[in-house]
């Protein structure tokens, strides 16, 4: 699915730009810890986070990401923003917690790792 | 890139590869005492065509759609499966290569063969024409990608050089406690790799290595450097450090073991994964730490698949 579609119907909210959101999502990753990140999410996981500093750009940035929403509402700290422009890591922001956003995600078809069967 | 060597290549893996390779382990399996009714839930709720059926972990019998068809034909008078199953059965061990198994898909017209350990006589799994096409396109799939990663290889900068040996080397400096800079470093690697035409897998995997071990100097100590060495068969980084240093490197190379203050969790890191992480991304990992002094890690990496 293209991470523009989930922007329409999760009423996500685009932080910056120059976003480019006609990138194919191909599943999803939920955790706040970076290096689990890293060691489990899959290139072109949409990534669910409350982490807001710079370093989930590094992040994503790394493992080819298709994307990272935010939870909560929360606002990322402006040196994220700056570096999400230049990496052209797409930064959205959800008001539902973690807990509801991955629910609805998934029953709009985003699946994880473990459910390719 | 012609037709008869992909076909010779797919040849060389029916040989090569064995029925257990392709099978399906995790297969729904009928009891002979359900009713056919029931069965017709079961292949209906899983979307299969026909299941084995078994009593005591051993194979007693198939049973497919097209006998579900025959029996609603008759008039769908309930019964247990068992009366209504194939019981002379044609079976595949699991240690012969696909070739006999895509023979006797073939020759019988069967769908599907159950797949039996030789020595137990137990049901391990189902083979499909699907799951041989499956495993044939994923085994095609490792091969290309290690094509690809030769055809990658940082090679036209090493031909260019007239040398013996030629070593491109890089250093970076790290700040230590300075989290908005965290990162920054690890992230010229990456971009110095891709630019050095180094395949995306191994850069990804270097890229990776190195951000943990940046973290690591920017979350424990006061700062370090990092020194990519680059040849024609492998990228070398080391991590040197004038830290703590590691008590007990066998611990804190422990999956969730970790040190971290309460400040650096909050900022998603110090999970106790990073060496970990640094481990699984390279071919190899030396650390010499000193208590008091510090610690230098020597991550290598080879630039073949893997």
């Amino acid at each position: 699915m293209k991470l523009k579609e989930i922007v329409e119907k999760m009423s996500l909210e685009v932080i910056g730009t120059a976003t480019d959101l006609d990138r194919e999502v191909t599943g999803g990753y939920a955790s706040d810890l970076l290096s689990d990140v890293l060691a489990n999410a899959r290139e072109g996981d949409l990534w669910i986070t409350l982490q807001i500093h710079s370093n989930v750009v590094a992040v994503a940035s790394m493992k080819g990401l298709s994307g990272i929403v935010l939870i909560n509402n929360r606002e990322p700290e402006e040196d994220t923003v700056k570096k999400a422009e230049s990496e052209n890591v797409p930064i959205l922001v959800s008001k539902m917690p973690a807990f509801e956003l991955v629910g609805k995600l998934y029953a709009l078809g985003i699946k994880g790792s473990q459910d390719n069967a | 890139m012609n037709n008869e060597k992909k076909i010779t290549k797919v040849q060389e893996l029916v040989y090569e590869l064995k029925v257990r390779d392709a099978m399906r382990k995790d297969i729904i399996r009928s009891s002979p005492d359900i009713l056919m009714s029931e069965l017709g839930e079961t292949l209906r709720s899983n979307r299969i065509s026909g299941t084995p059926i078994v009593e005591h972990d051993k194979l007693v019998g198939i049973i497919s759609i097209e006998d579900f068809i025959k029996w609603l034909a008759e008039g769908g008078k309930d019964c247990p499966i068992e009366s209504r199953m194939t019981r002379s059965i044609k079976t595949l061990y699991d240690d012969e290569p696909l070739v006999h198994a895509i023979g006797k898909l073939d020759k019988l017209g069967f769908g599907r063969f159950p797949v039996i350990d030789r020595a137990t006589g137990k049901l391990l799994g189902v083979i499909t024409k699907g799951d041989i096409i499956e495993s044939l396109l994923r085994e095609l799939e490792i091969d290309y990608h290690e094509e690809e990663i030769h055809r990658y290889r940082a090679s036209h900068i090493f031909e260019d050089i007239i040398a013996d040996k030629t070593i491109l080397r890089f250093e970076y400096f790290v700040k230590g406690k300075d989290f908005n800079r965290a990162g920054e470093v690890s992230s010229g690697i990456r971009k110095t790799l891709t630019r050095l035409g180094i395949h995306p897998q191994i850069v990804r995997r270097a890229a990776i290595a190195s951000y943990e071990a940046e973290i690591n100097v920017v979350s424990y100590t006061s700062g370090g450097e990092i020194s990519v060495r680059v040849q024609s068969d492998k990228i070398q980084i080391h991590v040197t450090d004038s830290g703590p240093g590691i008590p007990d490197v066998a611990q804190a190379l422990k999956p969730g073991y970790s040190t971290a203050p309460e400040w650096i969790r909050n900022l998603g890191f110090g999970a106790g994964m990073g060496l970990c992480n640094i481990k699984k991304c390279a071919d190899k990992l030396d650390i010499e730490s000193t208590v008091g002094k510090g610690t230098r890690l020597k991550i290598c990496i080879n630039m073949k698949a893997g």
